[in-house]
Order: C-alpha cells, then structure tokens, then sequence
C-alpha cells in the first residue's frame, strides 16, 4: 500500500482550478487553453492514482516485485488519453480558427436563440396579422435583439 | 467463429472508414459504406441469437486475458442494442446518400463517409466493450467522429453550436479520465466485471462518490436535465440525417452505459431516489421546453431531451420489470426518433425552413410524409398500437407494482408527459404537416432568398435522390412498426437482458476466464 504524493496531489488540484477557470472565460482561445491544462491535469491524475512515482515499468527478468515495478497500466491509458486529448485539441483549434475567420473575433457569441425567443411576441404578430401593433418596434421585448452579435435565427 | 462475430462490428467500420480516405471514386466509396453498413447489423443479429441462446459471448483481443487486455462482450442487451442501433444507421446513410443526390449542385463533403463509418465504429465499441477504459475510447471515437460530422461544412451558426457541443462533450470526457483514475486508485483494474466485488469492499462515502461522479459524466453524454443545456441548441443546426443518427444514437449509448456500470458497478436493492428525481424533471421539463418551440428540429429536440427521462425511469426503479422496461423504451426510441428527424427533414428540405410557422404558409409536403410523421409521432406519444405504448407500459406496470411514492410520482409525470408529447407532435403535424391548401400560399413574407426548393426542377438526380430518402425513411417507419408487431419475443428477450443485468455472475465468469481474482 503505497501513500500518495502530497506535491503531486495539489499540482492535480491547481491545474484543474486554472483549467476550469480558463474554460470558463469568453474568450475560445482561452478555452482551448483550459482545455489543454485539464487534460494535463487529468493525465498527471491517472499517473497518481498507479502509485508511487519514479520506478521503470518494464524490468528484464523475473523480478516482478510490486514495490520495485511501477504499474504500466495507468501509464498506458495515460499515453491514450495523451494522445485523445492531443487530436482533439487540434480539431478545436481548427474550430476556433473557423469561428474566427466567420465572425472576426474570438469571443464565443450570444446565443441567437435567447435573442429570437425576446423577439416571438413581435414576429407572431406579424406573421398572423390578427393583432394589430401597437407600438412596432418598441415593445420591451424587442429593445435586445438590436445589440450585440450577429444574424439571428432563420435557418 | 464467435471470436470474429465479436471483432467485427468494430473492425468492419473501421477499416471502412480507412478505405474509403483512399482516392476512390464517389460510387465506390458509397457502394462501400453501404456494404459494411449492411454486414454489420447481420453480424448483431448473429451475435444476439448466440448471446440468446448461449449465454454471453467474450473476445480477449490480442490473447491479454481480462483484467489487463482489451474485452469485448456481447450479452443479450448489448447484443440486442447493436442490432437496432447499427440497422438505424445504414437506414439513415441512405438517406444522407439521397439527399447528396438530390442536391448535386453543392459540393459533397469528403469527410462525411470516413467520419460516418468512424461514429458507427466508436457506437459498436461501445456497446461492446468490457472495461471502463475503453469506454472512454469509444466514447471518444464516437464523439470525435460527431464533432466533425456536426461541423462539415458549417456557416457561422453551426460553428458556434459546433463549438459548444464539442465543448460540452469534452469536458464530460475529462471527467470521465478523472473518474477512471479515481477509480483505477481505488479499485486497482477498470475492468466492469472486476470492479463490481471491488467497489463494494470500499466505503460507503467513497462509493457514492464515485458513484455520483460517474451519473454526472453520463449525464452529461446523455443529456439528463439539468446538464441537457447543449443538447437543443447544437444538433438541431445539423442537416437532418445527421441530427437523426446522433438522436437516435448518441444519448442512448449514454444511456446503455449508465444502465451496464449502475447495474455492474454499483448495485442496489432498492430504487434510487435521485436517479427518479432527475427522471421525473427531465421528463417533465424536456416536454415543457419542447412546447415552447416554434422550430419544427428544436422542438424533437426537447422532445429527446423528455423522453430520456423515461429510459431513466426504469433505471431509477432498479428491478427486473423497471430494466426491461427501460430496455424496451431505449429500442423503441432509437427507431421512433431517428423516424422522426428524417421525415421532418424531408419536410423541412421542401419548405426551406425549419420555423413552424413559415412551414405553415407552404403547402404541405403530401400524403405520403405527412403520414411518416405521424406514425412515428403517434409512437412516441404512446397511443396504443404502436411501440411507444408498449414500452411505456412496461415502464408503468413496473412502477405501480413497485409501488412508494416515488414510483408512483414517476408514473404520473411519465403520463403527464405522454399527453405533452402528443399535444406538442399534434401542433406540429397541423402546422407543418397537414397545412392549408395550395391555393393560399403563393408569396410568403420574408423568406429568405437562397431558397432551395421553390418547387426543384426535376432533375433525375434529384428525382433518384428524393425517392432514395423517401424510401430510407418509410423503412425507419416500417421498422418502427415492425418493433409494436414483434413486442412479444421482444419483451421475452429484453427480460431475460434485465434479469442477466441484475444478476452478473455468467457475464463475469465469461470475462474473467481462467483469471482468478489475482492482484
């Protein structure tokens, strides 16, 4: 039964805060970023939870001695996680870059859903025609949907 | 024999998907997709009569026995899963294959077979696998394969729901490695069949700890309300075969994973409070947002959302009738939903857009879709000849004979939601479906004008590919009838899945083989 690293233990803790913190934020590139750090976190994780650090994995002969041999299979899926994590950090980066380009910046845009859904009221009534408007354009629903980000919701 | 029965589901996609990233010709390339799409639910099917009749069937892939190599295992539920899920998805790449057709003009995207064949690859994986690690790796091969079929070709929108769902996704991922470490230190293996015994040696706070973590990443994948947030805002901006395929599969993988760990990792006596908790606010919220709706694939969206809540039903109720309702509930859905988005998308694809109300001011799209709407609409709800009556009356005996108040709240909100259900896929076939006559819809206000279909010229490719996705989605129908017409065997075999789910010891000795309790 071997203890755990306190130091190993707390870095785990700190890059998740700072990944959380950063996925957290507006701006995609920081996400990516957070992204990237609670991977690592992750990753550093699984080689805590395999037991005490330092030993080689792999020994030439019969000396399968449990305090001598450090644990390959955390090390394995490590390596996997590694490598999903790093793939995926590409296609996100590739998205961001997309976002990017299409919008002019980096910041991650309000959802033209929330803006549609303040502007029903209006738009039913225009559809139907049934009732007549009152005050066109100046409902207090209607105030948001002029400000911010880009096109809503036709589809 | 059995072996390559195993191996395949997995390997068939996957080695398809890498053929089909050599320069072959379009028609190759489709002629191949549909081959192994065709061969593998065959091979399901083979590998659910064996696991019927003989018992679960284990592969040690590369001769590394279970607790260290990878294990594939097909018992009757994965089995059965496999078969309905991998039928669904050759159903919905004809469909796709149609709709290619029918716009010849644009530009058909490279990535979309290899990226198809990859998220079949990474849904047999997962139903297939014997440990926690691996799946993670379909879960990720799955999710991978989706973010990048959610985002070929994408304008600013889909970007931005792409964004989000990959996002989401990825996060639940993390948790899911941090949870596989917790548990690797806790227990000391991955393999479910290990874990079982293990887990239940620590103590109780630890245990539900990871317990709870474990609901939390599954919810996520699965869309259980209160972490459903990214669901109907991103895959409604897919085109409709895509959204149908991650509907019909996507959360219901979730859903077979939270219903093979609960049952394997951490089983309990009696019902489980929170998990029916969740339910009924799933349930009853989903249908609530659904309502709100006035976009024909935000709607079903919501209405994926509710209905998770009924598989969740089952699970929560945590006894033999309780699972084989769920299990039930997840075949009949897999097919109602997938039936559902194509004939919306073919609906949506005549009319140009997918607001209710500017569909209401064309004309409807003729009989023939209105009525694949409407039966599978008339399943979900529950009305009584189809599938969806079936399965959710299994899940309602089982809970008045489980009886408490809990069973009995859920029960309530699942006929709640039932009657929600209908009056929601009411107003949209009255609207969308059943609209006015031809003659009062010349010159609707502010549509768009890139317009696709204003009535298409027809084409040959068009008129091939229209009736190519015609035909793909009134056999999604057919097999959502043919799921009510054979509820009897059905039934029998999902009991005798939920019995083998509660009872692990022959899936357990078929993993461990020859493996004593070692380490």
């Amino acid at each position: 039964m071997s203890t755990i690293d306190v130091t190993l233990a707390l870095v785990v803790g700190g890059l998740f805060a700072v990944g959380f913190y950063l996925m957290l934020q507006r701006s995609l590139m920081r996400i990516v970023l957070g992204f990237l750090i609670l991977g690592h976190g992750t990753n550093l994780l699984l080689l805590v939870g395999g037991g005490t650090p330092g030993l080689p994995p792999v020994l030439d002969g019969a000396s399968a001695d449990p305090d001598r041999i450090a644990d390959p299979l955390p090390q394995a899926m490590a390596l996997t996680s590694i490598v999903i994590t790093f793939g995926l950090t590409a296609f996100l980066m590739a998205l961001a870059y997309r976002s990017w380009y299409l919008t002019g910046n980096d910041g991650v845009p309000d959802d033209p859903e929330d803006r549609r859904i303040g502007t029903i009221r209006e738009r039913a009534d225009k559809d139907q025609d049934t009732y007549p408007d009152p005050e066109p354009d100046s409902g207090p629903d209607a105030g948001p949907a002029d400000d911010g980000t880009q096109q809503g919701g036709d589809r | 024999m059995t072996e390559a029965l195993l191996a395949l589901p997995v390997m068939l996609p996957a080695i398809g998907a890498g053929l089909t990233l050599l320069r072959l010709s379009q028609r190759a390339v489709r002629l191949l997709s549909v081959v192994v799409l065709t061969l593998v639910p065959a091979d399901a099917l083979a590998l659910l009569v064996l696991a019927d009749t003989r018992g679960p069937q284990a592969l040690h892939v590369g001769g590394w026995d279970a607790p260290l190599g990878i294990t594939l295992v097909a018992d009757r539920l994965s089995a059965l899963l496999l078969t309905v899920s991998t039928l669904i998805t050759l159903a919905v790449l004809l469909f796709a294959m149609g709709q290619g057709t029918a716009e010849e003009g644009r530009r058909v995207a490279v990535v979309f077979h290899p990226a198809y064949l990859v998220l079949v690859t990474g849904v047999s994986l997962a139903f297939l696998t014997g440990d926690l690690f691996n799946l993670f790796v379909a879960f990720e091969v799955m999710l991978a394969a989706s973010y990048v079929l959610i985002t070929i070709d994408a304008d600013e929108n889909r970007t931005r729901a792409g964004m989000t769902y990959t996002i989401v996704s990825l996060t639940s991922s993390i948790l899911f490695i941090t949870l596989i470490a917790l548990v690797y230190a806790a227990a000391g293996t991955v393999t479910l069949a290990q874990l079982g015994p293990r887990l239940a040696e620590l103590p109780h706070g630890l245990r539900e700890t990871l317990s709870l973590l474990l609901l939390v990443v599954l919810g996520i994948k699965t869309a259980i309300i209160p972490l459903h947030l990214w669901l109907p805002d991103s895959y409604p901006t897919a085109p409709a075969p895509i959204t149908a395929v991650f509907a019909a599969l996507l959360t219901k993988v979730g859903v077979y994973a939270v219903l093979r760990t609960e049952t394997l990792l951490f089983p309990r006596g009696s019902g489980w409070i929170l998990l029916a908790c969740a339910a009924i606010v799933t349930m009853v919220v989903g249908i609530l947002g659904a309502i709100a709706q006035d976009d024909i694939n935000r709607l079903l969206s919501f209405t994926l959302v509710s209905h998770i809540g009924f598989m969740l039903f089952g699970i929560a109720l945590f006894d033999v009738r309780g699972l084989t309702g769920t299990i039930l509930y997840i075949v009949h859905h897999i097919v109602v939903q997938a039936g559902l988005f194509l004939a919306a998308g073919l609906a949506v694809i005549r009319a140009g857009t997918a607001s209710l109300p500017r569909m209401a001011k064309w004309p409807p799209p003729g009989v023939l879709v209105a009525v694949l709407f409407a039966l599978p609409a008339l399943s979900l709800s529950g009305v009584p000849p189809f599938s969806g009556f079936v399965a959710k009356l299994a899940l309602l005996e089982a809970g008045v004979a489980q009886g408490g108040a809990a069973a009995y709240c859920l029960a309530a909100a699942a006929l709640l939601t039932s009657l929600l259900t209908l009056y929601a896929m009411t107003r949209v076939w009255t609207t969308a479906f059943a609209g006015r006559p031809m003659g009062t819809v010349r010159g609707a206000p502010g549509r768009l004008a890139s317009s696709v279909t204003e009535a298409p010229e027809p084409q040959p490719g068009g008129v091939r590919g229209a009736r190519l996705m015609l035909t793909a989605t009134a056999g999604m129908v057919l097999t959502g009838v043919a799921v009510a017409v054979f509820a009897g065997p059905l039934a029998h075999i999902a009991e005798r899945a939920a019995e083998d789910l509660l009872h692990p010891e022959a899936y357990r000795s078929v993993v461990l083989v020859g493996e004593g309790e070692h380490r």
